[in-house]
């Protein structure tokens, strides 16, 4: 990314003006509200976000809202329609003479329940329709908001409410979906993964989109010290780490074609970060250890391949 | 301009009429032809307004819900399964005040699977804070979509409305329908003006945050009733506006052949024309029998069946839908409106019929003269539905249930 013009090169260079308020009923550490902080940052004061039942919903809670945007709550399943009546309206108050500033955009906001689950039919239509907007997952691998239930996101062999490890199963026996090759099946032009410990890229990234019209997708990690089990003072050190020991690749989609934005020369082993929360704990009992290596192995093979391709 | 036009054109150019300036679409028999036609004049240009088809109606509503609420004027129509698909928004649209008009074409709720007509998709969006005006005949249909503009964005009301229609015998039927001239709908029908868009960023505006007291969701749920309640006098205001302007009036309910009526039935959508030829005739034979057809659902005009229907001896309501574990919708809901009326009615009596496009004839509409008047003289207190099967439904549903069954099986 380095050979593109931009405004941020380090962090001295995210900008300062905050359209969340201090205070939010959020948890303590929450990695999902460091990102979408840093995203707002980026995306400016022009911006509607839609919103569905989930953590981020507590940013309304009537009768506060700690946004300083506009903000519309909708049913679970259906941000991305949503999204497309106000940008379908916006076109038609455009074509009226209504005055609307040039860097409108609209943000949905959800979590991995409405992205990968329950909302997949909405936003695969909307991507479908290349629908002009912004679409921000904060990525906490379960049903945060209720409690920490099973989604699609949850990783392998981590525990939840409804994938709990026992000594017959090890947690969540399946492997975590993956929503950005389904994002770049639609042919859209931008998708990314971004991390809350890495801001410079990710402000980059929501740099980069406003280029494209039509969809633009970020996938975030959202650390949840709450459900995860983890010391929410640790929030962004175990982010760097997913990031580090490869788990969370941080990639861009342009147009379909994918390039790692961060590609690191070795991995850290997978352990280090699944021994940060306790919904891996029960891994750690020497019992799970070829369970352990095949995850290690799967991660392995994922970068073999980048660094095959990227790295020439 | 007169027109022969089936009830889906003239839902659409009811829109067309209101100058929609957005449309979701996606398609269910039989009210395709309904989306079929405004894409087409959107597409050429007859229109000013954005069209989307969507992937499913849940998604639809979502879509027209948020650019009603962005200041534009939505439309959308679908029926049966792609309503109870789509409920769940619905209730998210009344609570944030949208006025989205769409039109309902009534179908039957499977399973069993079923095409032909019946209540049972408008009734079940019944307490989701929509306005509901049923329509009998097409005129009815396009007239009903500038009026529930008027109505459901009157800032007293600012609540979105179902126009109901009847599939098949509505929907794909044709008759001389008058479309007003555009000069004088936009004489009836002011520019929709939606106070706090959400596209306004000098005063943001958080949309439906999620509310944790309860006393603060009683007060938004009470705000939805009070809307509905006060949607009954502007609809007179409308009314009359139509009236002058349009030339047509319409009242809440219709009441036909009430007077010096000891007996009435109650009915609702295009089986009220059956209704009413059979009420003729039994009029012609002396019968002291008359009918009100309900227009305005929701609000229920309750004041006006008590009006209607006191000093009667009996009232039969044919209801086209059914609350199982209860029985018909209508019959429930005037019962309670005639609960306190002083003069009511000695007995309230439940018929189910036209379930899923099954036909009624004269009579049908004999018979409930007959159970009425059975009632009121014996001093019977009716208490379940009775179901109205014809002779000739019986003998092909045994037929039918013989082939299935390989039995001869009797249906009581
Ligand atoms: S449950 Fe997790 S994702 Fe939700 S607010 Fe708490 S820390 Fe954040």
């Amino acid at each position: 990314m380095s050979s593109e013009p931009t405004r941020y090169r380090t962090l001295k260079d995210i900008p300062k003006e905050e359209y969340m308020a201090p205070g939010t009923p959020l948890c303590a550490g929450c990695g999902a509200q460091l990102a979408l902080r840093l995203a707002l940052k980026a995306l400016g004061p022009h911006t509607i976000v839609v919103n569905v039942p989930g953590c981020v919903a507590l940013f309304a809670i009537y009768p506060y809202s700690s946004l300083k945007l506009p903000f519309v709550f909708t049913s679970f399943v259906a941000a991305p329609a949503t999204a497309q009546g106000i940008v379908d309206a916006i076109k038609v108050l455009r074509s009226k003479g209504v005055n609307l500033p040039e860097d409108t955009k609209v943000l949905v906001v959800v979590g991995d329940g409405a992205a990968y689950d329950i909302g997949l039919q909405s936003s695969s239509g909307a991507l479908h329709r290349q629908l002009d907007h912004y679409y921000f997952v904060y990525d906490n691998e379960a049903y945060g908001n209720t409690g920490f239930q099973y989604s699609s996101a949850t990783p392998f062999l981590s525990r939840t409410t409804t994938s709990e490890a026992t000594d017959r199963v090890p947690g969540n026996t399946f492997w975590k979906k993956d929503l950005f090759e389904i994002w770049r099946a639609h042919g859209v032009p931008y998708i990314a993964t971004v991390a809350a410990s890495k801001p410079v890229d990710l402000l980059r990234k929501f740099e980069k989109a406003a280029r494209f019209k039509g969809p633009k997708l970020f996938l975030a990690l959202g650390v949840c010290p709450t459900g995860w089990g983890s010391d929410p003072q640790m929030t962004v050190k175990i982010d760097k780490l997913a990031v580090e020991t490869g788990i969370w690749p941080l990639k861009e989609a342009v147009y379909g074609e994918v390039r790692h934005t961060y590609i690191p020369r070795s991995l850290k082993p997978v352990e280090e970060y699944l021994r940060t929360q306790r919904r891996f704990a029960h891994l750690f009992d020497g019992k799970h250890d070829d369970l352990l290596k095949e995850y290690q192995a799967r991660v392995n093979a994922y970068w073999e391949k980048v660094w095959s391709t990227e790295l020439k | 301009m007169k027109r022969m036009l089936t009830g889906n054109a003239s839902a659409a150019w009811g829109a067309r009429i209101s100058e929609v300036e957005y449309i979701g679409g996606y398609p269910i028999t039989p009210q395709s032809e309904v989306v079929e036609l405004l894409s087409k004049w959107v597409a050429e240009g007859a229109m000013n307004a954005v069209y989307t088809n969507y992937e499913s109606e849940h998604s639809m509503f979502a879509g027209v819900g948020a650019a009603s609420l962005s200041g534009v004027r939505a439309f959308t129509s679908t029926s049966s399964q792609g309503l109870m698909f789509a409920i769940e928004m619905l209730y998210a649209i009344a609570g944030w005040r949208a006025p989205v008009v769409f039109v309902n074409v009534a179908r039957g709720l499977g399973m069993p699977m079923i095409l032909q007509v019946e209540h049972g998709d408008i009734m079940g969006i019944r307490d989701t804070g929509f306005l509901q005006l049923h329509a009998e005949t097409c005129q009815e249909v396009l007239d009903f979509v500038p009026m529930a503009y008027r109505i459901g964005e009157d800032r007293r009301v600012m609540l979105p409305v179902a126009v109901n229609m009847d599939g098949f015998l509505i929907s794909f039927g044709r008759e001389p329908v008058d479309v007003p001239d555009k000069e004088l709908v936009r004489d009836f029908l002011p520019k929709y003006n939606r106070p706090y868009p959400v596209v306004d960023f000098s005063n943001p505006v958080a949309y439906a945050p999620t509310i944790v007291d309860g006393y603060a969701y009683m007060y938004f749920k009470e705000q939805l009733q009070k809307a509905q309640e006060r949607a009954r006098e502007v609809f007179y205001e409308a009314a009359a506006d139509f009236e002058r302007i349009i030339g047509r009036r319409y009242e809440p309910i219709e009441r036909y052949m009430l007077d010096d009526a000891d007996y009435a039935i109650v009915s609702t959508g295009s089986y009220s024309t059956i209704i009413r030829g059979a009420v003729r005739r039994l009029r012609e034979r002396g019968e002291r029998v008359g009918m009100v057809r309900i227009r305005m659902f929701r609000p229920f005009p309750r004041d006006e069946f008590v009006d209607a229907l006191s000093g009667l001896k009996g009232v039969a309501v044919f209801d086209q839908n059914i609350s199982l574990g209860k029985g018909g919708v209508i019959y429930t809901e005037l019962a309670e409106a005639l609960y306190h009326a002083k003069e009511r009615p000695r007995v309230l009596m439940s018929f189910i019929g036209g379930l899923g496009g099954a036909e009624i004839s004269f009579d049908a509409v004999r018979y409930m003269l007959e159970r009425l008047k059975d009632a009121v003289a014996s001093g019977e207190e009716p208490r379940n539905p009775n179901w109205l099967f014809s002779e000739e439904d019986r003998r092909r549903l045994a037929r039918a249930l013989k082939l299935t069954l390989g039995e001869e099986v009797i249906s009581e």
